[in-house]
């Protein structure tokens, strides 16, 4: 039995998108595959790693295990659509200062994660970065690199969300 | 990746009238999907049989916590960063804000429900202590209306559940007089994060004139589905809290307890560990009690 495709709109970073796909299809696969948005990586396939690790209506998700039919209709963000107008987030700018990634699977996932934290609490504590990125495995940093900076991006830089809301304000 | 997506049909019908019909029309042949955070598992992994799914993800039905003065209603598309998340769960229903807390990573909990984690019926489901424990009911939805069991009976076997094919869980109800209780609740893995249990334990009592009133201990992974102690709950009720009390319930629970070994830990090592838990609940409450006794 063969499951026809159907057409399925999102938006990602910003963009308005339509792929035609099987309802069944994992976010993932449509990201890589159709969308041609390679930063998110596949680890585990399973939930556990939060190598696919996006953003969707808000929320933190795996994008693994996402059917796309899931995403109709929804706002995506992926490791893209961190930086500004060709500005790297402060994440990604702490990450690269402090040693934050080595072989790169498991940073677009970190930085999701990161930001998700960083957008709810932009001074998180040691214990709070722990929580946030507990989903998130890495098998090169021992994590310490990446705990701080995510420490360092919350000291040196606002977050998105604060700059957003400073910018608001005037 | 083994799935096929073109293998598995996906319907969405987008509100919870439209998804009770479908059942109705077809039972048993559609499986319903929210969160995915285990059916999308076992599809990518080519082990997802059904060829049939629904969508329950986004009906706004399914996804509520209502308060009254008396009561918690947790609707079972709700998701554990919504349990939370939520003030009165986090003050009145403090075990299951915990093991709420508990549901993998952020990730997952953003998509993981309460519905979900009770229909797959793992024998390690994270928030089943707690729900045993506070004594919820369930409330679930089919085109011939809604009906109530405790969620102690809902649970059948591994794996099954009382639900009939055209059924859905709608709510969790869970009632709010639990200030006076001793509450207890904690979890043995490998890992603080992620980690299934080995044995996870939840208790809630209520002591009047030095004399256990109420009791309940809901277990995780010791036994086919979530279970309440009842031999144990038994050798306590009305009793006073003795070294003697305590021992007996140890041995019951021991006696009581039908743990398997498995891939995450063995049999005795969870029946010891059981054990211990519900001694360690029992001395609190003990403490409790004695510091009570002191100021009065």
């Amino acid at each position: 039995m063969s499951t026809a495709s159907q057409t399925i709109h999102f938006s990602v970073n910003g963009e308005r998108k339509q792929v035609n796909a099987p309802p069944m299809k994992r976010l993932l696969d449509v990201l890589r595959e159709d969308l041609r948005l390679t930063g998110t990586k596949e680890g585990c396939g399973e939930g556990e790693c939060g190598s696919c690790s996006v953003r969707l209506n808000g929320e933190l998700v795996n994008s693994c295990l996402v059917p796309v039919l899931q995403a109709e209709g929804a706002v995506i963000q992926t490791v893209e659509g961190l930086e500004t107008d060709g500005r790297l987030h402060s994440l990604q700018e702490a990450f690269l200062k402090c040693g934050g990634a080595q072989c790169g699977i498991c940073t677009p996932g970190m930085l999701m994660a990161s930001a998700q934290l960083m957008d709810r609490n932009p001074r998180p504590t040691m214990a709070e970065v722990r929580e946030a990125l507990a989903g998130n495995l890495c098998r090169c940093t021992g994590y310490m690199r990446i705990f701080e900076s995510v420490l360092a991006a919350a000291v040196s830089c606002k977050s998105e969300t604060e700059l957003t809301e400073t910018r608001d304000a005037r | 990746m083994r799935g096929n997506a073109a293998a598995h049909e996906l319907v969405a019908p987008g509100n919870l009238a439209a998804v009770l019909d479908l059942l109705a029309h077809e039972p048993g042949k559609w499986t319903p999907i929210a969160g995915g955070t285990e059916l999308m598992v076992a599809f990518a992994a080519g082990r997802l049989t059904t060829p049939k799914l629904v969508n329950l993800w986004g009906i706004s039905e399914l996804r509520f916590i209502d308060t009254t003065a008396d009561e918690v209603v947790i609707g079972a598309g709700s998701t554990f960063l919504d349990l939370r998340r939520d003030a009165v769960i986090a003050a009145d229903l403090p075990l299951l804000a915990k093991a709420s807390s508990w549901i993998g990573s952020i990730a997952n909990q953003g998509r993981a429900t309460i519905g979900g984690n009770l229909v797959n019926g793992s024998p390690a489901a994270d928030s089943s202590p707690a729900l045993l424990a506070y004594d919820a009911e369930i409330e679930m939805v089919s085109v011939r209306g809604k009906r109530r069991v405790p969620y102690a009976e809902f649970h059948t076997g591994y794996k099954r559940n009382l639900l009939a094919p055209d059924e859905l869980i709608y709510a969790v109800h869970l009632r709010r007089h639990f200030a006076k209780h001793k509450q207890y609740l904690r979890k043995v893995g490998t890992r603080r994060a992620m980690a299934i249990s080995k044995i996870a334990l939840a208790a809630t009592a209520l002591v009047e004139d030095g004399l256990i009133r109420e009791i309940r201990i809901g277990t995780a992974s010791l036994a086919p589905f979530p279970t309440r102690l009842s031999t144990v709950e038994s050798a306590l009720l009305g009793k006073a809290l003795t070294q003697q009390a305590i021992d007996a319930a140890r041995l019951a629970l021991l006696s009581e307890a039908k743990p398997i070994d498995d891939i995450r830990s063995t049999a005795e090592y969870r029946k010891q560990v059981a054990a211990n838990l519900l001694k360690e609940f029992l001395l609190e409450l003990h403490v409790d009690l004695s510091g009570e006794g002191a100021r009065g």
